[in-house]
């Protein structure tokens, strides 16, 4: 299974995974809609993941791998939370646009 | 590590409660536990512990920073009464919090990267439900909304420079990493990388200019009490943590991060104190104080000597009981006078001169006079940086100081001076014990600052 990993190169695995983080990163900023940040934020988590498993196949070394169910688990508990959170805004708001969270500026 | 079982359990038992329909007594059940935690964790003192495979670690550093996060926490609960009363759902409640500083203990002893990343999770995963808390209030939801948004961002920044970092040096395990590092082979760049990604992550969770824009936000949007928790539990435990990582563990290459640290720490004071000039509620002011002292901290992280570990400590426990001290003065008065302007604070003085007092002993050591813990504490915090040659960072850092003064004093003016409502607010007697405890240690601390810096 190695093998198969690491028959294309580290480095693009890489750049790949940065070019995923990135996305996730440009899409936190500018998108105005909660379910698409959210959805950003879980593109960025990824990227992390493929990232490590693929470090933790070219190290022959299975720690990032367990590394990988700890940030599944935690982002897990991580959307549920942030859904409730969004429920809850949007019982207070009927919108899940974020630019109808303006109370709180200086 | 008994402090961590402990703590777990107490969560545990708080959860059981609404079960077994023991809710009345759990407030002081908790205050006991967190009092048996407390004394279980400085036995360890002196014995240092490796425990689940090296995973944690609780030497005297953890011990120390978590004995003042407990300590912090018990103060916090005395001023959290209210907060508890309120609520249907109580339990939930108690539970979260305790399970919050289950987190704050981990972060002060992980010696393993998954450990600092599930430190941090555990730690914030119950903040974001605590902010949102009132949930028919819009701001309280939209602080919750945004912490929970930027810690989840600031988390994915933190997990790529750590698999990057494991990418290079092959290990979670901060010794090992530390090893890697300082030996002779050469470091690979994406390490560097890592290690800045890690620091942007950490910056978010300390709230260091330029990542502090949620603070303010979600420090004004929460309930007053659980901003009390996050200024001074979640960014002591935040601070432990990124002082174990950056100068235990990344010392070595403290030239690739000096640079990036020295700007951050300037900044942070800088903006912190001129934008707390211009603010008119009271709650808002002290959200942009604690970004300010995030950075005085951040001073005593770059100096990155013998001397900074304990005066990180010192500084982070004197500034966590005057935070403690003011957020109970601000819940108590906007929630008598219904808002929480400077202009509620008017003739405080002669209706409550006890919380006048208390207020203002808060205030000077915030600001840094003589004879409070907060003078001492910005000595300590400046004579280790000063040793470890960033004087034009010292001079910053005195300006800075000086603006915090201005606005911590037109609080003080506003309350002696100003004429204003002159109706009594009636305190609990939880509040007055908590207000007579902090003003005490404030001033112990001030005048015998020596057993804590001798701790480490």
């Amino acid at each position: 299974m190695n093998s198969a990993i690491q028959v294309i190169p580290l480095e693009w695995y890489l750049l790949l995974c940065t070019v995923l983080f990135t996305i996730g990163v440009l899409g936190v900023l500018f998108r105005r809609n909660a379910i698409i940040i959210f959805m950003s934020i879980e593109l960025m988590l990824n990227a992390v993941n493929l990232l490590l498993v693929a470090f933790s196949s070219f190290l022959s070394d299975s720690k990032g791998q367990v590394f990988v169910f700890f940030i599944m688990a935690v982002a897990a508990a991580e959307v549920a939370v942030g859904l409730a959170i969004l429920m809850m805004v949007y019982r207070n708001t009927n919108s899940s646009d974020i630019n109808v969270l303006n109370k709180l500026k200086w | 590590m008994k402090a961590l079982i402990l703590l777990s359990s107490l969560g545990v038992i708080s959860l059981l409660a609404e079960l077994f329909s023991f809710k009345k007594l759990l407030y002081p059940l908790v205050l006991l536990g967190l009092i048996a935690t407390f004394v279980f964790n400085i036995c360890d003192w002196n014995a240092t512990n490796n425990v689940f495979y090296k995973m944690l670690q609780f030497d005297n550093y953890a011990i120390a920073f978590s004995s003042v996060i407990i300590i912090i926490a018990f103060l916090w609960f005395l001023m959290a009464e209210g907060f508890f009363k309120e609520e249907t759902n109580l339990t939930d409640h108690y539970a979260l919090v305790l399970f919050a500083l289950v987190g704050a203990v981990i972060l002060t002893s992980y010696t393993n990267m998954a450990m600092l990343f599930l430190g941090i999770e555990i730690l914030s995963i119950p903040m974001y439900i605590l902010v949102g808390s009132s949930k028919n209030d819009l701001s309280s939801n939209e602080a919750s909304f945004k912490y929970l948004i930027m810690g989840a961002f600031a988390t994915g920044f933190l997990l790529f420079g750590i698999a990057l970092i494991y990418g290079a040096t092959g290990s979670f395990d901060l010794t090992e990493i530390k090893t890697a590092i300082s030996s002779a082979g050469v470091t690979p760049q994406i390490f560097y990388v890592g290690m800045l990604l890690m620091l942007v992550g950490l910056s978010f969770k300390v709230s260091a200019v330029p990542f502090h824009f949620w603070a303010p936000d979600v420090y004004e949007g929460a309930p007053t009490v659980i901003t009390a928790f996050m200024a001074t539990i979640v960014k002591l435990a935040a601070f432990a943590a990124f002082l174990r990582l950056f100068d235990v563990t990344f010392y070595r290459v403290s030239g690739s991060w000096g640079l990036v640290v020295w700007m951050l720490a300037a900044l942070t004071m800088l903006v912190g104190n001129i934008t707390a000039v211009f603010q008119t509620r009271v709650k808002r002011m002290l959200a942009y104080s604690s970004v300010a002292h995030a950075g005085y901290m951040l001073l005593a992280l770059l100096a990155a000597n013998h001397y900074s570990n304990s005066a990180i400590l010192f500084y982070g426990t004197a500034y966590s009981i005057g935070s403690i001290a003011t957020f109970t003065i601000v819940s108590i008065v906007a929630g008598a006078r219904g808002d929480d302007g400077i202009h509620s604070f008017n003739g405080l003085g002669k209706s409550n001169p006890m919380l006048a007092v208390v207020m203002t002993i808060a205030l000077l050591s915030l600001a840094g006079i003589p004879p409070t813990a907060g003078f001492f504490a910005k000595y300590y915090i400046f004579t280790s940086s000063f040793i470890a040659g960033n004087v034009g960072l010292v001079l910053i850092a005195i300006i800075a100081s000086l603006i915090g003064v201005y606005y911590y004093f037109r609080l003080i003016i506003a309350m002696y001076f100003k004429e204003g409502n002159h109706e009594a607010i009636p305190l609990d007697l939880n509040h007055k014990l908590l207000l007579i405890v902090t003003a005490i240690a404030i001033l112990v601390l001030g005048i015998c600052p020596d057993f804590i810096i001798r701790l480490l």
